[in-house]
């Protein structure tokens, strides 16, 4: 089995260009956003609101979002996770994608400035507001394995059953249900890689507005987080309203803190063309 | 290339089951049977394997990263690791591991991130998604099959405040990991072709799949 090897210009040149946009990457960018959005929530206009949906707590919901519409995700009481799921409402294959959307950004945390991508380096969503700064890409939701060993003995509901529901009822199946994002769950890893819940859930009136770059099917479970620290089942309502967001000016601040979030949007100008 | 380094007195070349090579840049699929040891080898160093599995008679159970990092309370692959499935079932266990650094947050490249990490000048150059949808359509399978992989070999350390950048591989030629399989799987590996980042050293190699039966 040879090998052979590519030259050390070559080498050199590509390791120089990747070392220029991860500097980029972690040293600009978080310069460039702004911070979590101030408590208490603005009202909504309500001339925009499209529809409002009180989702109670251990429950899932989803809706069609189009592109320049806008979701506000607002905890109402506090302490509640809301796990996220997004298709391509046009081709379903396409979904939210937090490797990428990590990876891409060079951060797992999220917050007000940042972009979420699908699989086709294309985003999907913009963080126009987010007062929390607290969310988890990488744990996923609750299982009834899991609930089970964290309430023995109680009827509880949970993420992955809820995001079968949501799936299977939109006309998908188990294979199309991706990894999640959940809001409003302050997960950190040690130096070490494992993870902790680290300080307050949220505070009561946390919101994050999602403006949506594309046609899409969006999918929600309020369950609590696996590793939240309340031994109680005990979710708490979501109120999720759906808004027409207002237009983004040429200095959007999604469209243009970082390099990628901009690479990202003239993907999807391609596809909306 | 490297010499083979032994794990047990159970497990030698010359009585391995199966052997395979994966070309730089190429993909691979096989059924490794519950019961049996798979090591993959990152046989020149410093390459990232992508890798998925599929229950082998139900592909729509299939590895969880977000399940896989869930139950183990920690982000990285490593030493007695449960390889999870989206239905909550262990699918395979990490055995063995002479590297001691694998990812499973940052998912596989294509040529659509590539365009979004790196600049639009990438996007026509071989990825491993393009590797993926080849490998799992000669199995049925399409885009929506593929969800995100583990990347044995691949150095993502992720800081305290979030912070995620891929960094030099710290594997040497001959490095491996060995995983026993809880059921039978369908691997389906992506020897990653990415030269826009250091998870190859810049300089995809050739790595090799060895496969045995159960010790018992």
């Amino acid at each position: 089995m040879m090998h052979v090897r590519r030259s050390p210009q070559e080498i050199a040149a590509n390791r120089a260009r990747y070392e220029e946009h991860q500097k980029k990457g972690l040293e600009f960018a978080p310069k460039a956003l702004p911070g979590p959005s101030r408590l208490p929530a603005p009202a909504i206009d309500a001339a925009a609101i499209i529809h409002q949906e009180i989702v109670p707590g251990g429950w899932y919901w989803s809706t069609r979002l189009l592109r320049g519409e806008a979701i506000r995700i607002d905890q109402g009481e506090g302490n509640s996770t809301v796990a996220l799921a997004a298709w391509n409402a046009e081709d379903t294959s396409e979904r939210i994608n937090l490797v990428d959307t990590a990876k891409v950004q060079w951060t797992t945390a999220l917050g007000k400035g940042r972009v979420i991508f699908s699989d086709m380096g294309r985003v999907m969503f913009s963080m126009i507001e987010d007062s929390s700064g607290a969310h988890d890409c990488l744990m996923g939701g609750s299982t009834a394995a899991s609930n089970a060993a964290k309430y023995p003995g109680e009827k509880t509901r949970n993420t992955r059953d809820n995001l079968i529901l949501v799936a299977v009822k939109l006309g998908l199946d188990r294979r199309d249900i991706p990894g999640i994002l959940n809001l409003f769950a302050p997960v950190r890893l040690s130096e070490g890689g494992s993870f902790g819940w680290l300080g307050k859930r949220s505070n009561s009136g946390d919101y994050v507005d999602l403006r949506a770059e594309m046609d899409m099917l969006v999918g929600f479970s309020t369950c609590p987080h696996p590793l939240d620290p309340d031994p109680t089942y005990q979710p708490k309502p979501v109120v999720i309203t759906r808004y027409k967001a207002a237009l983004p000016l040429a200095d959007d601040l999604c469209r243009t803190a970082t390099a990628e979030a901009a690479r990202g949007f003239e993907n999807n100008a391609l596809m909306q063309a | 290339m490297s010499d083979f380094i032994q794990t047990s007195p159970a497990r030698s070349l010359q009585n391995a089951t199966q052997e395979h090579f994966i070309a730089a840049e190429a993909p691979w699929s096989g059924i490794v049977r519950k019961g049996q040891t798979i090591r993959i080898e990152d046989s020149y160093g410093q390459q990232a394997i992508d890798t998925l599995f599929y229950r082998a008679d139900d592909f729509s159970e299939r590895y969880s990263n977000q399940d896989t990092m869930r139950m183990q309370g920690a982000a990285y692959i490593g030493i007695d690791t449960k390889i999870m499935s989206n239905e909550g079932n262990v699918m395979l266990t990490m055995t063995a591991d002479s590297c001691g650094r694998h990812d499973t947050s940052a998912g596989a490249c294509s040529c659509e991130s590539n365009t979004v990490r790196f600049g639009h000048g990438t996007k026509y150059l071989h990825a491993c998604r393009d590797n993926f949808v080849l490998e799992v359509s000669k199995h049925g399978m399409g885009k929506r099959d593929i969800v995100p992989n583990i990347n044995f070999f691949m150095n993502v350390p992720i800081k305290p405040n979030g912070e995620m950048t891929i960094v030099d591989g710290i594997s040497a030629p001959g490095d491996y990991v060995e995983l026993v399989a809880e059921m039978d799987v369908l691997c389906v590996i992506s020897n990653c072709p990415q030269i826009n980042n250091p998870c190859n050293g810049f300089d995809p190699t050739p790595v090799r799949v060895l496969i045995w039966d159960g010790e018992d």
